[in-house]
């Protein structure tokens, strides 16, 4: 448990005598509890995944998707709060629309990260509203090429090869900087996001899960897109067998 | 259809661009009327907005020099937030939003031309209404009208540095002989991926056709 605010923990425009915005701490423990997320940045594209917990048998398979699409070129996931996560994409979206709208172009990587941050950020300066309790994760591809960046509750943001949050982030950061992204291709990825979600997944303490995997790379013509059932199933599949080898090592 | 208000000064003018190989030449005459009293025989109405990128103004001086300010503070802007040199295809697609949003009020008739990493030279005209036309090379001003047939005639790809230079010096000393809202020297600005060089041309050296 961190230390406790005590006073100076009451809203988002007070620093406390140690110089920490608490609120803003406060917001990541939000992400921490929620399924974990990772995104995949290689040579040709760029993979995001994600650990769908499901909490009733009545939901619909395939439905309340946390991944979402920003433009043709952007993909969008985040680990918190599912509303704060569809509030955010949605002002994405808008930001996305309006850079097309201005420069009649699709907006750079740089710049959509820098819009989401700044709006995120605004959120940590009033005490009259709240921080985003979010982590997102924005994976896009454009003229420079693929791009993966990492936006806190606090607005901070940097560039990664490869990034997780969620529940799972820390097992999932040790795997991933097991990658060689000099030469990791989209395709080969999938089968590392799947086989990773499947490993930081904690059977004990949360039943049901449902993979949800999406690309932007060669096969899907540089769009974000939901990756084909096929390639998935053939991932799982060997996420699966990679588990079941592991506990057999025993 | 916006008119010139009492008082207004008129580039009444003769602009061009044209590409070439390696760059875009920018061309102008330099009159600035208010109506039949010249008010500067020396305008430069070869406005840069960005390192290799410049734009030519006909039109109301007022409208256009506020536009091109416009422009230039959101190009500056652009390169600072973007860490890269914004394209022509840009600043000819933010010309464009000013002056249509605001056909109403404004009387701008704008020549863009310039080179960049992505698309090497390019030229884009936009005239009074606001529409966006992309050319290898452009003409625009009242006099402009004076020298269609010889630009059509004359004009041919794969034109060299000085080929286009001399292209655009001959049509528009031949616009500045017929149109009164245009005369009195001649602007160059050859934009090229390493540098800007800007040419003057006084009245006395004008190319010369047959004057009667």
């Amino acid at each position: 448990m961190g230390s406790i605010g005590t006073g100076y923990d009451l809203s988002a425009s007070t620093y406390s005598p140690d110089g920490r915005i608490f609120q803003v701490e406060y917001a990541l423990k939000a992400v921490e509890n929620s399924g974990t997320c990772i995104g995949i940045k290689t040579i040709d594209g760029v993979v995001l995944a994600h650990e769908k917990l499901v909490q009733s048998k009545l939901l619909v398979p395939q439905s309340n998707n946390r991944i979402q699409t920003i433009d043709m070129h952007i993909g969008f996931v985040a680990a918190g709060l599912l509303a704060d996560s569809r509030h955010l994409a949605k002002r994405a979206r808008e930001e996305a629309e309006n850079y097309r709208s201005t420069y009649r172009k699709p907006i750079p990587s740089t710049m959509i990260a820098k819009r989401i941050s700044g709006y995120v950020s605004a959120f940590t300066l009033y005490s009259s509203v709240r921080p985003f309790g979010l982590s997102t994760i924005v994976a896009s591809v454009d003229v420079h090429g693929p791009a993966l960046y990492m936006i806190e509750p606090s607005g901070l943001y940097y560039g990664y090869n490869a990034t997780a949050v969620g529940k799972g982030s820390q097992l999932a950061k040790t795997e991933l900087e097991k990658l060689d992204f000099k030469t990791l291709t989209a395709a080969e990825a999938v089968k590392h996001a799947a086989r990773i979600i499947h490993m930081v997944h904690d059977e004990s303490k949360d039943k049901d899960f449902e993979l949800e995997l999406t690309w932007i790379s060669p096969q899907s013509n540089g769009k974000h897109a939901v990756v084909p059932k096929d390639i998935k199933d053939e991932a799982e599949r060997l996420a699966k067998a990679a588990l079941d080898d592991e506990m057999d090592e025993d | 259809m916006p008119q010139l208000k009492p008082g207004e000064m008129n580039l009444g003018t003769t602009i061009m661009a044209c590409q070439f190989a390696d760059g875009v030449v920018v061309c102008a005459d330099s009159r600035t009327t208010m109506g039949s009293y010249i008010a500067n025989r020396v305008t430069d109405k070869l406005t840069q907005v960005h390192d290799r990128i410049f734009c030519c103004r006909s039109g109301s001086a007022a409208d256009t020099q506020a536009v091109a300010d416009i422009v230039h503070y959101h190009l500056q802007l652009y390169g600072v937030q973007e860490e890269t040199a914004p394209t022509v295809q840009t600043a000819a697609t933010l010309f464009q939003k000013l002056v249509y949003d605001n056909k109403n009020g404004l009387m701008a008739g704008i020549i863009i031309g310039g080179w960049d990493p992505v698309d090497g030279p390019s030229v884009y005209s936009i005239p009074l209404g606001g529409s966006l036309h992309k050319r290898p090379f452009a003409i625009g001003g009242s006099g402009s009208t004076y020298i269609y047939g010889y630009c059509d005639a004359n004009y041919h790809e794969g034109m060299s540095r000085e080929e286009a230079i001399q292209f655009c010096k001959n049509s528009v000393s031949l616009a500045m002989s017929r149109d009164g809202s245009s005369g009195g020297t001649i602007r160059l600005a050859i934009i090229t991926k390493d540098n800007v060089e800007r040419i003057f041309v006084p009245g006395n050296e004008l190319p010369t056709f047959w004057e009667g």
